[in-house]
């Protein structure tokens, strides 16, 4: 995603009002960005709380700061910059996170986001964002141009089963039509799960919605119509369970009256073995992984 | 530059630390002595020296009291408003909030955030290629805060030339002198290793705040290291540790103000 993102945001340089500030990172990467934005590209060191109250002075000016760095050191290290100088503002800043979930893989757990959405959507205002594949970054960032609120983009790698169509854009998408249970998936680890799930035989072939921003406004209508046919829903994100989406999605069901007889999440479990490996291995470890979300459809039985 | 006023300084500030004293004892307030450090920097910054196109930052948003009693000073808020300061309903909270009220562009309170917020106002005027400075007024403990240094380096690197920063140098802080809690030994030494041209004056003198705060041609940002006297203007509150929380008596209040009278 990270390619589609720079393109993204050399297109952007155009926008007088555009800011970029980079804590720096972008290395072999957004020397093009540099070059387009010019003095509106900061490089403001290795100083992340400086670096978001920065921008939320300049955003209370009128500009339109985007604010990047590895995923931790945008919501975690300067979090409370985030929450009094940027939301109790409601300053149109955008925190970039690279690497949600266990992207940075074995860089280790200090680089890894388990936390981030849930964290920051206790915060006034703030939207989490988190794109699933490349395509969908035009139209959000498109969007996060005009938003009037602070804003948190969780980027990943793109993981489109080949020869997919991906629709478009959008904060629920159903990825795959299936009579057996309802998955709701956020980020690009329904990528995997959508290529695997879509040669399931008929009984077990699961409803893959995906979720691309929170905090849930309404349930659409026809992922509750999934719902009432299923009876039964897993919700799989690479984050942890405290301030997930499994979270906001029963607690929505509940209030709606609306409780399926199965509920089961799957959740960023942290380091089980205390181990340390790949994205692949990490989610592995957490069940995350296609293969487990397959074989755990697998043994289902066909009610 | 604002109209200079035709009051004379001295009526001033002894009007506005009146005001100050009786807002703090009607709302039964404390933090009165770090309001009082840095009221004559407020004071000068607001009626004598910034205009229409300069902004203004209170990192130490612990002195709100001092900020209101300013804004008040200039007309922009009325004894009325003054009067709910503390209360159930206020716009006027204990640190500034915000939104509350149009001259205070951030709510601070959490200390080391000032800076910062300055910082991006003055390097949103460079982009935007905006007259005008912006000022920034921090305490000396908040210097504790490793946010101040991200700030002071990446604002000197930045050479925002459009930021003077003003640290009231009234040597307490939450509970103890700042030397007993982290010893920085002469603050402005440090800026000027930094490479920030920094005056040091006394605060309490409007002449040596003024001249400080004179437009120069040496690279930004710009420090003002103001000494001052936790309680300045009241001689039983100045430099005494309890005036960072407490909350005035009648008679301690009543003794304050016949001192500041006769001043
Ligand atoms: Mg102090």
């Amino acid at each position: 995603m990270r390619d589609a993102f720079c393109r993204l945001m050399v297109e952007a340089a155009r926008r007088p009002e555009f800011v970029f500030l980079t804590g720096d990172l972008g290395f072999m990467a957004l020397e093009p960005l540099r070059d387009a934005l010019g003095p509106r590209f900061i490089n403001a060191g290795v100083a992340e709380q400086n670096m978001v109250s920065v921008a939320a002075g300049l955003a209370r000016s009128g500009l339109r700061p985007w604010v990047y760095s590895i995923a931790p050191f945008v919501y975690a290290r300067p979090f409370e910059q985030v929450r009094n100088d940027v939301c109790l503002h409601h300053l149109p800043v955008v925190l970039v996170g690279n690497g949600g979930g266990y992207g940075y893989g074995v860089m280790g757990a200090t680089h890894h986001a388990l936390e981030d959405y849930g964290t920051l959507l206790g915060l006034p205002g703030l939207r989490a964002f988190v794109p699933a594949f490349d395509e969908d970054l035009a139209p959000l960032f498109g969007r996060l141009f005009e938003a009037d609120h602070p804003s948190y983009v969780r980027l990943g790698l793109s993981e489109k089963p080949a020869g997919a169509e991906v629709p478009p854009f959008g904060p629920w998408r159903r990825l795959l039509d299936g009579p057996g249970w309802v998955i709701l998936a956020a980020g690009p680890l329904a990528g995997g799960i959508w290529d695997a799930a879509r040669t399931l035989d008929d009984a077990h072939r699961p409803a893959l919605w995906l979720l691309g921003e929170l905090p849930l406004d309404e349930l659409p209508p026809a992922f509750l119509a999934d719902l009432d046919r299923s009876r039964r829903l897993l919700v799989v994100e690479e984050h942890v369970g405290h301030g997930g989406v499994a979270e906001m999605v029963a607690a929505t069901l509940l209030k709606g009256g609306r409780a399926p007889a199965r509920f089961e999440a799957r959740t960023a479990l942290g380091y089980p073995s205390g181990r340390y490996g790949s994205q692949r291995f990490h989610r592995r470890e957490s069940g995350l992984d296609p293969a487990s979300i397959v074989a755990f459809l697998r043994s289902e039985d066909v009610p | 530059m604002p109209e200079p006023p035709s009051e004379p300084w001295a009526d001033r500030q002894r009007r506005a630390r009146l005001r100050l004293l009786r807002m703090h004892y009607e709302s039964r307030v404390g933090h009165i002595g770090g309001n009082l450090s840095c009221l004559d920097l407020l004071l000068v910054l607001h009626q004598e020296v910034m205009g229409p196109d300069d902004r203004f930052v209170l990192s130490k948003g612990h002195a709100a009291g001092a900020l209101y009693v300013t804004l008040w000073s200039l007309g922009r808020l009325s004894d009325e408003e003054l009067a709910t300061f503390h209360k159930d309903g206020t716009r006027l909270s204990g640190h500034p909030g915000a939104g509350a009220i149009e001259d205070v562009l951030f709510a601070t309170g959490s200390l080391g955030h000032g800076l910062g917020l300055a910082s991006g106002l003055a390097l949103a005027k460079r982009l935007k290629g905006e007259p005008g400075r912006v000022y920034c007024v921090t305490s000396d403990g908040e210097w504790d805060e490793g946010s101040c240094w991200e700030t002071l380096i990446f604002a000197r690197h930045h050479r925002l030339d459009n930021l003077t920063f003003l640290v009231d140098l009234n040597g307490l802080q939450g509970f103890g002198t700042t030397r007993e809690v982290a010893d920085l030994g002469p603050i402005a030494d440090k800026f000027r290793a930094f490479s920030v041209p920094t005056v040091e004056v006394d605060g309490h003198s409007r002449e040596e705040i003024l001249g400080a705060l004179r437009p120069n041609d040496e690279a930004g940002p710009h420090a003002i290291v103001a000494r001052t006297r936790k309680g300045g203007g009241v001689s039983f509150m100045e430099g005494r540790m309890e005036w960072h929380y407490l909350a005035l008596s009648e008679e301690q209040y009543l003794r304050a103000v016949g001192e500041v009278e006769r001043a």
